[in-house]
């Protein structure tokens, strides 16, 4: 483990101190004994995208000396997994929605973790209870409305997006999105499904264009006057406020929490897990350890505009200026197993092909 | 004389020819190209495995739901822009190789430029140009003291038009490469011919120059039609419902990997039923020339506002599917904060790398597969050969999966071989693996080759084969001696087209690479698909810029290509 600290972790303090020749000379010696150096590595697969994911990950092997390896892949990751079997290289899964995670349980690649750390940093209901998964960030499915055209006391519930009030104002992405399965699987736990249907069919029936875009995009149509009201990410919001382009955009619109005076604001999680071919488990749950710990939290936080899962890590200037909220306390495992109904529901109420009016 | 109804005597000719081969022809050759097209098509065994679980309801739910609208959809796309790609190439080839006009030496080369482009590239770009808040709308807003949506009507970019006509833009370069490379090989003879018969200009062009340039024509189309179908980068971003687009949220939303599975062979059955029908449709014609009596056609010379015309024809396709993105490129490029730093090099080693492999093997699969035919492999090998190229008719990442389920069993199965054997594990070998990479790129980009060079061979007349087998060339001696030199146009063609598109390869690179690999397209990717392609756009001007090389390199060979100039 020292000698693995030493060619990973700390290389660029070396490379100032040492200078070229010894770091060459020690790059060689070092890289002869791979089995060696294998022993202090973990593998990881991440859904999440590398920008968010790749400064703590420098963190963490600054940190520990632990070498990590990851493949960055959106879709196909489960497969992966499941077809490589036990001789899978993959110890961490990295995944951008409980949805991954769920789909992952139900392959059966994930083994239970049990440590006293991770069960101490995520609060219960972020996590799995046989510790096959950990939520590691959270994120509130809120609703953007204009602030010029919208009244706040007029819309302060998910149920108001169907309101007849609001036909030819409302803006929506892409349905299939998996933020948006995820959201009305949401509905359908709590709702059940025919009124989750009449609610969707509402909605469509309020929209002002064909769904598209992203988050952000929404955003923007409001600010253009295209339409008035979208449900959008807490961090897509965070993140145009800090970009001096976007700001106009977040300035424009004003953010709710809906259902505040009722169950709760929708929130989904990112999380990771430690596959059952894990070959490097006790770097793994170090990892996972490191990610649940004080200063990856807070720089999902400050990066991202995540909200951290572990109590008393502080959200960024930006998030805390949102104030505190209520959240849905439905088990996000609930949540996952509605997405395929959710799905099917879009296709039957048609939503991805409003006109809009 | 070229021939092109004639359905008795030189065919018959052609055919006993190429039955005299085939007598002689040693049956190594069939067993190798059965052997490589069995190798090829285990991805879509792979799928094949997949598509037998069961998928809980999935078809009924999408029949009594959105199967019709995907269907619709699909069709439609399909329909437009193989229309839209025929017509624009086709008419771009015609001029520039048959006529003379202002900016016809740049344009011949420049109209391959758009190759360059990533779909979902120009997508992203031309959102950004026309979409409500977009530069394009403000300025007109502004001029015309419009406020709202409601005040005036403006094409919705994100839509099946909008997603069409960024196809169109970027595929039509597929059917000018192969209708040029066509009509260049065509001999005055034949024309005059056909004047002399008393067809006007346009006659023989529909009625002699057309005809004999379809084979060519048919597999540039039948390319910009695979294309199309497994498009996903664009129709996602246009919210259009497409086939590619069920499969992916059948897959991803319901997690059905069974009915994903499923749903891409209903596609490829699609994609085969198409071209099947091409190929019924001029079964017993043949395409070559029958005489050494060949002239070059002397361009029509068009001024004035002819001239204008045809510039205009031409120059348009080149800014719209080139210069627009490129510019566009180059400005978000010079505003953005970290341009070429950090792993830019390596991950355009790795995309120049990982390309130029699958070129070459694409290149040498497809040559042998495409020869062994000729040789007379009989209806198996011939069918085996067909179904090589259906890697290109799969959407990317289902593709990807493909190859991920049956590599992983060789390689599990190998393990457990050697460990129980001699007490070796040997882990996953090829899963992960680079190797693994080239191959899948391979697969993919054959049908690429293959095209390019069943062209190329199409147009070498059976006789040739005749009197150099009667002359006692072993079929080895023959492809080297006789038909390498005679394609070697049709193989640098094959090459660079296979080279392009590994350059903006994306979903398999994605699912298949290896720990901490990164190309400049999946570099590009990250950004885009987290709504920051400003940030990516150094790395997308890379994929265009050296994408462009190539695509000149091309031109200038396809021109060399043509019979006067090869001396």
């Amino acid at each position: 483990m020292r000698i693995i600290l030493i060619s990973y972790g700390t290389l660029d303090m070396i490379h100032k101190r040492v200078g070229h020749f010894a770091l060459c000379v020690l790059a060689v010696i070092l890289s002869l004994p791979t089995s060696l150096r294998a022993a202090g590595e973990v593998n990881i697969y991440s859904f999440r995208q590398p920008q968010l994911i790749q400064p703590i990950i420098g963190r963490f092997q600054a940190v520990t000396g632990i070498a990590a390896n990851v493949v960055y892949a959106d879709k196909g990751l489960v497969e992966r997994l499941k077809a490589e079997g036990a001789n899978s290289p993959a110890d961490v899964i990295l995944t951008a929605d409980v949805g991954n995670l769920n789909d992952l349980v139900e392959a059966d690649v994930l083994q239970g973790v049990l440590s006293e750390i991770l069960e101490a940093n995520i609060p219960y209901q972020y996590r799995d209870p046989e510790g096959r998964w950990f939520g590691l960030t959270m994120r509130a499915r809120v609703i953007y409305a204009s602030r010029e055209r919208v009244s706040p006391d007029t819309i302060s519930r998910y149920e108001d997006l169907a309101d007849p009030r609001f036909k030819g104002r409302v803006c929506s992405r892409s349905a299939k999105q998996v933020y948006m399965v995820s959201f009305i699987a949401s509905r359908i736990a709590e709702w059940g499904e025919p009124q989750t249907e009449r609610w969707l069919e509402g909605v469509k029936s309020n929209l002002a264009r064909k769904p598209q875009g992203n988050d952000r995009a929404q955003a923007k149509a409001i600010a253009e006057g295209e339409c008035d009201v979208a449900l959008g990410n807490t961090y897509y919001y965070g993140a145009m406020q800090a970009n001096p382009e976007e700001r106009a955009w977040a300035e424009a619109t004003i953010l709710i929490f809906p259902n505040q005076a009722d169950r709760g604001t929708h929130v989904n999680i990112s999380g990771a897990a430690v596959t059952s071919a894990a070959k490097n488990r006790a770097e793994a749950v170090r990892l996972l350890e490191f990610l649940s710990g004080d200063e990856a939290q807070g720089l999902y936080a400050e990066q991202n505009y995540e909200y951290p899962v572990k109590p008393g890590v502080e959200p960024s200037a930006i998030v805390a200026s949102w104030g505190p909220f209520k959240a849905d306390t439905i088990p996000l495992v609930e949540v996952a197993q509605e997405r395929a109904a959710a799905s099917r529901l879009v296709d039957r109420v048609g939503f991805d092909e409003a006109g809009g009016s | 004389m070229a021939e092109v109804r004639e359905r008795v005597s030189p065919g018959a000719l052609a055919r006993s020819a190429a039955d005299s081969v085939r007598k002689v022809g040693p049956d190594c050759w069939s067993g190798a190209a059965l052997c490589i097209s069995a190798l090829v098509t285990v991805p879509l065994a792979g799928v094949v495995w997949l598509a037998l679980f069961p998928t809980d309801g999935i078809w009924s739910h999408l029949a009594s739901t959105v199967l019709p609208q995907y269907l619709r959809t699909t069709l439609l796309l399909m329909a437009a822009v193989s229309g839209a790609t025929l017509v624009v190439g086709v008419a771009t080839a015609w001029l520039t190789t048959l006529c003379d006009f202002p900016g016809r030496r740049i344009c011949e080369w420049a109209l391959l430029l758009p190759l360059a482009v990533p779909a979902y590239v120009a997508a992203y770009i031309y959102t950004d140009l026309l979409e409500f808040a977009g530069p394009v709308q403000v300025a007109l807003r502004e001029l015309f003291g419009w406020t709202s949506r409601r005040d005036y009507w403006f094409p919705d970019i994100r839509s099946l038009p909008g997603a069409a006509a960024m196809l169109t833009l970027v595929l039509y370069p597929y059917v000018y490469l192969l209708a040029r490379a066509a009509f260049l090989e065509q001999s005055i003879c034949v024309l005059e011919v056909s004047r002399t018969l008393g067809r006007s200009p346009w006659g023989s062009f529909f009625g002699v120059g057309l005809p004999l340039a379809r084979p060519a024509i048919v597999v540039g189309v039948s390319l910009v039609m695979m294309e199309t179908l497994n498009d996903f980068g664009t129709v996602q971003h246009f919210a259009v419902s497409t086939l590619t687009a069920g499969v992916y949220d059948v897959w991803l939303n319901m997690s059905s990997t069974a009915g994903a599975a499923q749903l891409s062979l209903v596609m490829l059955g699609l994609v085969l039923g198409l071209i099947a029908m091409e190929r019924l449709g001029r079964r017993s014609r043949r395409f070559h020339h029958t005489t050494y009596r060949w002239r070059p056609v002397p361009r029509r010379s068009l001024r004035g506002g002819d001239g204008i015309f045809a510039c205009a024809a031409c120059v348009l396709p080149i800014i719209l599917g080139f210069a627009v993105p490129a510019g566009v490129l180059i400005d978000y490029t010079l505003r953005s904060s970290h341009r070429f730093g950090g792993r830019f090099w390596t991950y355009l080693w790795n995309s120049l790398t990982l390309s130029s492999l699958a070129a070459l093997l694409a290149v040498a699969t497809g040559l042998l597969l495409c020869y062994t035919v000729r040789l007379g492999g009989g209806p198996i090998v011939t069918t085996a050969v067909r179904l090589a190229s259906i890697g290109y008719a799969l959407p990317g990442a289902v593709l990807a999966v493909g190859i991920v389920v049956p590599f992983a069993l060789f390689d599990n199965a190998l393990d457990r071989l050697l460990r129980d054997s001699i007490g070796i594990s040997t882990g996953l070998l090829l899963s992960g693996s680079l190797t693994t990479l080239v191959f899948a790129y391979t697969i993919r980009f054959l049908a690429l080759a293959q095209g390019a060079c069943d062209a190329g061979l199409s147009k070498i007349t059976p006789r040739m084969d005749g009197a150099a087998r009667s002359l006692g060339l072993a079929p080895g001696a023959m492809l080297v001696r006789i038909h390498l030199p005679m394609l070697r146009t049709s193989l640098l063609t094959a090459a660079i087209l296979v080279f392009v598109d590994g350059m903006k390869e994306l979903p398999m690179t994605v699912l298949l690479r290896p720990f901490n690999f990164e190309t400049l397209a999946t570099h590009v990717y990250q950004y885009a698909s987290h709504d920051q392609f400003e940030q990516s756009a150094p790395g997308a001007l890379a994929i265009v810029a050296f994408g462009m090389l190539p695509v000149y390199l091309l031109s200038r060979t396809i021109a060399a290509g043509r019979p006067d100039q090869r001396g």
